[in-house]
C-alpha cells in the first residue's frame, strides 16, 4: 500500500479542496476510463511521455489523499492534468500564462525524491532506472512541493513516466535543449519598443544615456563590439576616462574599472574582475596601479578599493547557506511543519542565510557612505567581478538613485549590473545539470533580490514594484522561455543566438525577454506588480524654487554639511600602498586620505546610519536600511507561499494595502472627473495617468477572501479551520531553562491551609 | 500611522524642535493635555513634518493642567512640562544622566510626586527622559563616597516598562541621599505610607471611564440571561468568592446552594461561571479555578453534577475542559490541595492540558528578552538569543490555546477553562478566545469592556502582579502576565490588520498606565479591594483618558466584519517580537514605527476628500455660471494640510 513518509501522529483528516475517494475505491473505477490528456501545450511544446492514474496528494496532510489524473513529461514542463473538472473562477486572477499550478517548469524542478516503501531517498541522473519508486516527490525551485503516486497506474507507464522525468529533469543536457529554443522558433515577439521600456543597454545609446543622467565624465567604450577585447566583457561599457586604449586589451578585460554609477559630487562606483596578483609578477601590479590611479583621476585624486572575495562569503558559501534554509519550506507534511516551528528561529539563524543578507547590505551601506559622505571613488572587485560584485554595486545604486526604485528603473538597473554586466546566469542556476558545473550553482542573484526585499520592507513608498513583483522575478529565473537568465555573458548570448536562429538570413533568433511580463501575466495581474504606497516625486516648480535648487537634480537627503566629524574609514583597505607612493611623487598627495585623518572605526558605518536615521526620511532621497537583528526578516510571501497551516485567512499586509489600492482607485477616479471639469489641480497630481482597478479591488468585490499568500494562492480552496500546532514537544520546551521554577505553584501559599 | 502611541525615554529633540514646542502650546494646546511623553512625541513627530492628524483635543484638562502648574511651582519652571492637575513638584537637582545611546549627559533631574523629567543642558539636540514614577521597579545606589572612576557615584533605576535608567553625581556632600530618599518614597508609596498618585490627580476628562463597563449589560448584549443561563447576586457581598465580581451568570438550574457548595470544591471558591455565550450555537465558555482534588483524590458530587448543568445547556455531548497547565504542572497541584478534573469523576468531561506555563517561568522569559534588547540589541546570533528567551514561545502556546477554545466553542461545544486559581492563563485564554470569536471585543470600547471583565473584574492580580507602589522588586507575585497578553492581542492585530478598531498606540498607552499609577484602572486585585478603597470615586479611570480622545486610538483600516471568528495562525513563522513595544527606548529603533502604509492611506483619504469638495463646489458652480470665479479661487484655501505630500504615482 502506500508508504507514509512522515513519522506517526498524523492529523485528523481535513476538509480539502477536492472530494476524495480512498485509493481502493478509486483504483477498480477508474481502470476503465482511461483517455489520453493534455494541458493546453505551448508553441514548440512536445509531450515525451505519460501516465494516467496517478495519484497527486495533496501537501497539507499525511492523509494519503488526493486526486487523480495524468502525469505528463513534455520538453518544457512537469504536468499533471486532472480526473477532476478544474475549478475555475478564482485563482485565474493571477494565473501565469506559460504554466498552471499543476505544472513543473523543467528548469524550476530542483530535487526529486523517491518514495520505496518507508524511505524517502534523493534520486539523481542515471541510477535506479529499472526500480521505479511508489511515490514521486518533486522540491520546486519555486518552493513548491508536488507528491504523486504511481502505485495505480499501469507498470510500464510509472517505469516510463519515472524514467521520462529523472531523465529531463535531472541529466546533463545542452543548451539547445531548453525550451526557449523551440518555443522561439514558433513564436514570434515583436521587439520591445524602446520608447518608455526597460533599457536593455546594448547599445552606445543607452550606456551613454545613463552617464549623461548621472552627469558621470568617463569613457564610453564601444571596440568591444563584437567581442574582439573579451568575449567575457560587455558590446558596451565605460571606463574612467584615464585609461587608454593600450589599457582595453591587456588580461582580457580583467582589472578593468568598469563604471556603475556616479554620484551627483562626481565621484563613481567601478567593478572589476581581479587580476591575480603575484607578489613575483611585477606587470599585473603595475596594470592595477595604474588602473587605480585612472579610478583616482576620476574625481580628486581619490580612490578606495574593496576586494569582496575577502569581505563577503563565497559563491559557494551562498549556495550552501541556501540549500539549508529553503529545507525550512520545502515541507512534505503538517506533523514535520509544526516540529520544525519548534527550533525556527535557531535553524533560521544556523543556516546562515539571513546573515549573508545583512552582510551584503553592510557591504553596501559602506560603499554608499564613501560616495556619499566622503565622495571618494570606490572600486569593488572580486574573482571574476560578476557576483557579489553585481549584488553590491546594484544595492548601492538602489539606495542611492531613486529612479532605479522605480519599475523601469529597476528592470534596466537589472539589465546594466546583471544580464549585460555578466553575472553566469546559466552557470549559476546549472539548468543543464551539467557534472562539473555543480560547483558554480549559486543563488547570487535571488540573494540580490532578497537584499531588495529587504530594503523594500523597510521603505515600502519608495518603491514604485511591489513584493509580487520580486516574488515572481525570482520565480521567472526558472522558466526556460526568456533569454533574460539563460546566458553566461552578452558574447555567449550573442553566438547562441546567432547559432540557433532558423534563419540565418534574417538575423539572431528572437527570443522574449522577462521584461514582456505580457507574455507571463495579462494587464489585470500585472497591476499587482506596482506598490499602492508608492508616490511619485513632486515636481518643483521651476520658476519658484530655482534658487533653492542644489546643484544637481537629484534630491538627496543628506546635505553634507550633516555630518560634521571628519571622514572616517570604514572597512574598507586602503589603496595599495604603492599607489600612495606613485601619487606622491606625482605631488598630489595633498588630495590623499592618509591614514592619520581617517581613523579606522569600525563604528563608522552605524554613525553613518544613525545620521541618516536622524533625518527627515525622503522616499525619493538615500535611503539606507536598518541591520540590526529585529529589521532583517524572512520573505513570507515567497517563502511560505504554498504551505497551508500559516496562510492567514484573510488578513496579512494584503489586507492592509488592498485597502490603499482601493482609495487611490477611487482618489485617481476623482481626479479624471475633476479634469473633465477642467479644474486646475496642482501641477504635481497632473501627470497621475488613469490606472486600471488592481486585482485586490477585483478580488475584494468578488467576495473572495485574500489570505496572506495571495495572489499566489487563493482561499477558495481551504477550510476555516484553524490550524492548531500538534502538541508534541511542547511540553519539554521549558526543561532545563526554567528548572524549578516551572514547578512552581502560581501564588506563595498553597491551598492546602484552605482544605 | 502608528508612532503617537509612543512614550518616550530618550528623545532626540532636535534644537529647532524648542521653538517648534512654543508653536504647538499656542497653536494646539490640546497637545499638552495627554501626557508629557505624547507631547514630545508630537514634537519630534513635527520635526519630521510629520502631519499630526491624531492629536489629542482636550481643552478641558489642558487648562487647569496649566493653572496647577503654574500656581504650585515657586521654583524655576520645568523646561518642557506641563503637569498634570494634582502634579506636584518635589525636587530639582543637576545630574548626569548615564544614556546608553549618547553617553553621559549633564542635565537637570525633575522629580513630581507623578514623574522623573531629566532634560538634558548642553546635548544637542536635547535628550529628555520623562518617566512616571509608577513604572520605577527598583532604585538602587550606584558607587560609593570613594569610588573611583568617572561618573561612578549614584543611582541605578530599573523600570517595569523595559528600560534602566543611571545617575551620576557629584561624589561630595553625599549629594545622592535626599534624591535616593525622595525618589524612594515618592515611587514607592504604598511602602510608605502615602496614597497612590492616581488619587491624589486632579484631572478631569470629557468621559467617564469608569461607566464603560456595565455587567448587566454587556450580558444582555450576549443574550443573557435566558432559559438557560440566570444572572445571580450571591456574591454581592463577596461572600461566595472574595476574588470574584458581585454579578455572575450560571446555568439556570443550579440552585444558590448549589453554587455555595461547589464553590468549597474549588480553588478559593472561584466556581465555574460563565464567560460569554454564542449567540447561535449557545455554546458557552466558562471561567473557574482548579477543582481540589488533593493527594487522595476527593470528588464532589456537586460540582460534578454543576459541570453537567453547563454541558447540558446546550446538549453539548461532552463538555471540553480545558486546563491550561502543564498536565506535569497540574499533577503537582494535587501535592498542595488542588489538581484537575480526573476521568472517573467527570464522566461527561474530556480533559486538555494546554501546556502554558506559570507566573514564575513568564517572568523569568521576560527578564531575559530585556537582557537581550536593553539598552542595545544582541548583535550575533540574534535569532537564538530571542529563541532562547522562550519569550515568543510562550506567546504562541496562550494564541493556540485560545485557538482550542475558539474552535471548539465555534464547533458547537461549551467549554471550561482553568488554570490554578483562574486568574492569569485562564483569563489569557477566555478574553483572547473571545476576541477571536466576537467581533465587539475588537472595537475600541468593545476591548475596553473586554478588559474590565475579564481581567480587572474577574480578580486578574494587577496589584500583586505589578507591585504597584510596592518597594519589594524582588516579590515572587510579580509577573507580566497582563503584558504577555496584551502582546497576544498585538500579535493578532498584525496578523488581522483590518479587523481591529483600536490602534498600536492603544496597545502601548495601555501598558504604561499599567504601570503608571496615573488611573485608577489597573489598580488592586479584585472587585472587593477596589469597593474598600473607593476606586471609582477617588480615581480617575484610563478610558477617560482613551475615549475623551478616541480619534487617536483608532486603526484607519478597520473594516468591521461582524460574525467573524479570527484565527490567528500560532507559528513561530509568523510571530513576531513586538519592537515597537519591547525596544522602542533605542533610537535606532524607533524610525521604523511610523507606519507609512497608515500615512499613505491618510493621504489619499485626505485627498479624497479634497476632490469631492472641490467636485461639489464646481457642480454648483457649474450651475449656477455667476459664481464659477468664487470657487475657482477658493479651493486652494480647503486644501487639507496634507496636501502637500501626497503625490500619485503613475504605474507603467
Amino acid at each position: 500500500m502506500l508508504s507514509s513518509l512522515g513519522s506517526a501522529g498524523g492529523k485528523s483528516t481535513k476538509p480539502s479542496f477536492v472530494s476524495y475517494v480512498t485509493p481502493e475505491e478509486i483504483k477498480s473505477e477508474k481502470e476503465h476510463s482511461r483517455k489520453e490528456k493534455h494541458p493546453d501545450l505551448l508553441p514548440g511544446e512536445v509531450v515525451f511521455c505519460s501516465a494516467s492514474t496517478v495519484l497527486k496528494y495533496t501537501q497539507d496532510d499525511l492523509s494519503q489523499r488526493g486526486v487523480f489524473g495524468a502525469l505528463l513529461c513534455t520538453n518544457f514542463r512537469v504536468s499533471f492534468v486532472s480526473d477532476e473538472a478544474p475549478a475555475e473562477e478564482m485563482g485565474q486572477l493571477f494565473k501565469n500564462k506559460l504554466y498552471g499550478e499543476n505544472d513543473i517548469p523543467l528548469s524550476c524542478v530542483d530535487n526529486i525524491y523517491g518514495g520505496y516503501e518507508d524511505k524517502k531517498k534523493l534520486l539523481t541522473g542515471g541510477l535506479m532506472k529499472n526500480k521505479y519508486p511508489s511515490k514521486i516527490i518533486i522540491h520546486c525551485k519555486d518552493l513548491r512541493v508536488f507528491q504523486f503516486s504511481l502505485t495505480f497506474s499501469k507498470e510500464e507507464d510509472a517505469k516510463k513516466i519515472f524514467q521520462g522525468i529523472i531523465h529531463h529533469c535531472l541529466e546533463p543536457k545542452s543548451l539547445r535543449c531548453l525550451f526557449a529554443f523551440s518555443y522561439c522558433e514558433n513564436t514570434s515577439y515583436p521587439e520591445m519598443q524602446r520608447k518608455k521600456q526597460t533599457v536593455m543597454f546594448d547599445s552606445v545609446e543607452d550606456w551613454t544615456q545613463d552617464m549623461k543622467r548621472t552627469k558621470g565624465n568617463c569613457r564610453l567604450v564601444s571596440e568591444n563590439r563584437s567581442f574582439e577585447l573579451s568575449p567575457k566583457l560587455p558590446q558596451f561599457f565605460i571606463v574612467p576616462a584615464n585609461v587608454s586604449d593600450e589599457d582595453l586589451t591587456k588580461y582580457q578585460g580583467k582589472g578593468l574599472p568598469m563604471w556603475c554609477w556616479s554620484h551627483h559630487s562626481g565621484c563613481a562606483l567601478f567593478k572589476t574582475a581581479s587580476l591575480p596578483l603575484l607578489p613575483e609578477d611585477n606587470v599585473p601590479q603595475t596594470h592595477m596601479e595604474k588602473m587605480l590611479t585612472a579610478v583616482a583621476h576620476n574625481h580628486l585624486y581619490s580612490v578606495k578599493t574593496e576586494d569582496l572575495s575577502e569581505t563577503l562569503p563565497t559563491v559557494q558559501d551562498i549556495q550552501l547557506s541556501y540549500n539549508k534554509f529553503k529545507q525550512f519550506f520545502l515541507i512534505d507534511n503538517t506533523t514535520e511543519f509544526w516540529m520544525s516551528d519548534m527550533k525556527w528561529f535557531s535553524s533560521l539563524d544556523n543556516c546562515g542565510w539571513l546573515d549573508i543578507i545583512r552582510q551584503c547590505l553592510q557591504k553596501a551601506v559602506e560603499v554608499v557612505e564613501c560616495l556619499e559622505k566622503e565622495n571618494t571613488n570606490v572600486l569593488i572587485m572580486e574573482e571574476g567581478g560578476s557576483d557579489l560584485c553585481c549584488v553590491v554595486s546594484s544595492l548601492v545604486q538602489l539606495m542611492l538613485d531613486p529612479y532605479y526604485r522605480t519599475l523601469l528603473g529597476f528592470q534596466s538597473l537589472v539589465q546594466k549590473e546583471w544580464v549585460v554586466g555578466g553575472h553566469a546566469f546559466l552557470d549559476r542556476s546549472n539548468h543543464l545539470h551539467l557534472k562539473d558545473k555543480v560547483e558554480s550553482q549559486s543563488p547570487v542573484f535571488l540573494l540580490f533580490l532578497e537584499c531588495v526585499w529587504q530594503l523594500q520592507q523597510q521603505h515600502g513608498p519608495a518603491f514604485q514594484f511591489s513584493e509580487t513583483y520580486l516574488t515572481v522575478l525570482s520565480d521567472s529565473v526558472h522558466v526556460p522561455v526568456f533569454t533574460t537568465f539563460l546566458f553566461n555573458n552578452d558574447s555567449h548570448r550573442d553566438s547562441i543566438l546567432k547559432a540557433e536562429s532558423p534563419h540565418t538570413q534574417r538575423g539572431p533568433l528572437n527570443c522574449p525577454t522577462v521584461w514582456d511580463w505580457s507574455v507571463q501575466f495579462d494587464c489585470k495581474a500585472q497591476d499587482l506588480f506596482t506598490n499602492p504606497l508608492y508616490a511619485e516625486k513632486p515636481k518643483q516648480d521651476k520658476s519658484v524654487r530655482k534658487s533653492h535648487r542644489p546643484k544637481h537634480l537629484r534630491q538627496l537627503s543628506l546635505p553634507s554639511s550633516a555630518f560634521k566629524t571628519p571622514p572616517k574609514k570604514g572597512f574598507f583597505k586602503d589603496e595599495a600602498d604603492s599607489l600612495k607612493k606613485i601619487l606622491r611623487v606625482k605631488r598630489i598627495s595633498r588630495w590623499m586620505l592618509s591614514p592619520s585623518d581617517s581613523p579606522q572605526t569600525s563604528s563608522s558605518a552605524r554613525e553613518f546610519y544613525e545620521a541618516w536615521q536622524a533625518k527627515p526620511l525622503d522616499y525619493h532621497g538615500l535611503l539606507l536600511p536598518c541591520l540590526d537583528g529585529p529589521s532583517i526578516r524572512v520573505w513570507m510571501q515567497r517563502y511560505l507561499r504554498w504551505i497551508h497551516d500559516v496562510q492567514i485567512l484573510g488578513g496579512g499586509p494584503v489586507a492592509v494595502l488592498s485597502k490603499v489600492s482601493e482609495i487611490l482607485g477611487e482618489v485617481q477616479e476623482l481626479q479624471r472627473e475633476l479634469d473633465r471639469h477642467g479644474c486646475t489641480l496642482a501641477s504635481n497630481h497632473k501627470g497621475a495617468r488613469p490606472r486600471a482597478k488592481t486585482a485586490a479591488e477585483i478580488a475584494s468585490r468578488s467576495s473572495v477572501r485574500l489570505s496572506s499568500s495571495f495572489p499566489f494562492v487563493t482561499s477558495r480552496n481551504w477550510s476555516f479551520k484553524p490550524a492548531i500546532p500538534t502538541s508534541l514537544l511542547q511540553s519539554l520546551m521549558v526543561t532545563g531553562i526554567a528548572g524549578n521554577l516551572a514547578d512552581r505553584a502560581d501564588d506563595g501559599d498553597d491551598l492546602q491551609s484552605m482544605v | 500611522m502608528t508612532a503617537p502611541h509612543v512614550t518616550l525615554g530618550d528623545v532626540l529633540l532636535p534644537e529647532s524642535g524648542a521653538k517648534q514646542t512654543d508653536k504647538f502650546r499656542t497653536e494646539n494646546s490640546s497637545l499638552w493635555s495627554q501626557s508629557v511623553e505624547e507631547v514630545l512625541l508630537c514634537r519630534v513627530m513635527a520635526s519630521a513634518s510629520i502631519p499630526a492628524y491624531n492629536s489629542s483635543n482636550n481643552p478641558l484638562e489642558n487648562s487647569s493642567s496649566h493653572n496647577a502648574s503654574r500656581e504650585s511651582l515657586k521654583m524655576e519652571p520645568l523646561a518642557d512640562v506641563t503637569l498634570l492637575p494634582g502634579e506636584e513638584r518635589i525636587i530639582d537637582k543637576d545630574i548626569i544622566y548615564i544614556c546608553p545611546f549618547s553617553g553621559a549627559l549633564k542635565g537637570k533631574v525633575f522629580i513630581t510626586n507623578y514623574r522623573l523629567y531629566f532634560k538634558s543642558a548642553d546635548a544637542d539636540p536635547a535628550v529628555t527622559l520623562d518617566v512616571p514614577l509608577g513604572a520605577i521597579g527598583r532604585v538602587e545606589k550606584m558607587g560609593g563616597a570613594s569610588s573611583r572612576g568617572e561618573n561612578s557615584y549614584g543611582l541605578d533605576i530599573t523600570c517595569k516598562d523595559m528600560r534602566n535608567l543611571r545617575f551620576a553625581l557629584k561624589q561630595e556632600g553625599h549629594s545622592r541621599r535626599d534624591i535616593f530618599d525622595i525618589l524612594f518614597r515618592y515611587a514607592f508609596p504604598l511602602s510608605h505610607g502615602l496614597l497612590l498618585f492616581a488619587y491624589l490627580s486632579q484631572e478631569k476628562f470629557e468621559e467617564n471611564g469608569w461607566s464603560i463597563y456595565k455587567p448587566v449589560e454587556e450580558f444582555r448584549r450576549q443574550g443573557l440571561p435566558n432559559d438557560k443561563w440566570r444572572i445571580t447576586f450571591i456574591n454581592a457581598n463577596y461572600e461566595l468568592c472574595d476574588t470574584y465580581p458581585t454579578i455572575l451568570v450560571v446555568p439556570f438550574k443550579a440552585t444558590e446552594e448549589d453554587l455555595r457548595k461547589v464553590s468549597t470544591f474549588r480553588s478559593r471558591g472561584r466556581i465555574p461561571v460563565l464567560s460569554w455565550i454564542h449567540r447561535e450555537n449557545q455554546a458557552v465558555i466558562c471561567r473557574c479555578s482548579q477543582p481540589l482534588v488533593g493527594m487522595s483524590g476527593k470528588r464532589n458530587k456537586d460540582d460534578e453534577r454543576y459541570l453537567d448543568l453547563i454541558r447540558e445547556a446546550n446538549g453539548t455531548a461532552k463538555l471540553t475542559i480545558y486546563d491550561a497547565r502543564p498536565s506535569v504542572n497540574a499533577v503537582a497541584n494535587k501535592a498542595t490541595g488542588g489538581g484537575y478534573e480526573g476521568e472517573d469523576a467527570y464522566q461527561n468531561a474530556e480533559l486538555v492540558f494546554l501546556d502554558i506555563h506559570n507566573i514564575h517561568v513568564m517572568r523569568e522569559s521576560l527578564k531575559k528578552l530585556k537582557d537581550i534588547v536593553y539598552p542595545n540589541v544582541e548583535e550575533s546570533h540574534w535569532l537564538s538569543s530571542l529563541e532562547s528567551t522562550h519569550w515568543l514561545e510562550h506567546i504562541k502556546l496562550v494564541i493556540s490555546g485560545a485557538i482550542q477554545v475558539a474552535d471548539k466553542i465555534s464547533g458547537g461545544n461549551s467549554v471550561m477553562v482553568h488554570c490554578s486559581d483562574g486568574w492569569d492563563r485562564t483569563a489569557q485564554l477566555t478574553s483572547l478566545a473571545m476576541l477571536m470569536l466576537d467581533s465587539h471585543y475588537r472595537t475600541l470600547r468593545g476591548f475596553q469592556v473586554l478588559l474590565e471583565k475579564e481581567w480587572i473584574s474577574f480578580g486578574h492580580k494587577f496589584a500583586n502582579r505589578i507591585g504597584h507602589g510596592d518597594k519589594n522588586h524582588a516579590d515572587q507575585d510579580r509577573s507580566p502576565i497582563f503584558v504577555q497578553f496584551i502582546d497576544c492581542v498585538w500579535q493578532m492585530t498584525k496578523q488581522f490588520p483590518t479587523a481591529f478598531e483600536f490602534n498600536e498606540r492603544l496597545l502601548v498607552t495601555i501598558l504604561d498606565h499599567l504601570f503608571s499609577c496615573r488611573f485608577g484602572t489597573f489598580l488592586y486585585n479584585c472587585e472587593s479591594a477596589r469597593d474598600t478603597n473607593e476606586l471609582r470615586s477617588k480615581t480617575v479611570s484610563l478610558w477617560s483618558l482613551v475615549n475623551s480622545d478616541a480619534s487617536s486610538y483608532q486603526n484607519p483600516f478597520y473594516t468591521p466584519e461582524s460574525n467573524r471568528v479570527l484565527y490567528p495562525v500560532a507559528s513561530m513563522r509568523h510571530l513576531e517580537l513586538w519592537v515597537t513595544y519591547y525596544i522602542r527606548w533605542n533610537p535606532r529603533i524607533r524610525q521604523q514605527q511610523q507606519s507609512p502604509v497608515e500615512q499613505r492611506y491618510i493621504e489619499l483619504l485626505a485627498l479624497r476628500d479634497e476632490y469631492l469638495k472641490k467636485l461639489e463646489e464646481l457642480q454648483l458652480s457649474d450651475s449656477s455660471p455667476n459664481s464659477s470665479h468664487l470657487s475657482n479661487s477658493s479651493t486652494p484655501n480647503a486644501a487639507s494640510p496634507t496636501q502637500h505630500i501626497t503625490h500619485l504615482h503613475t504605474p507603467f
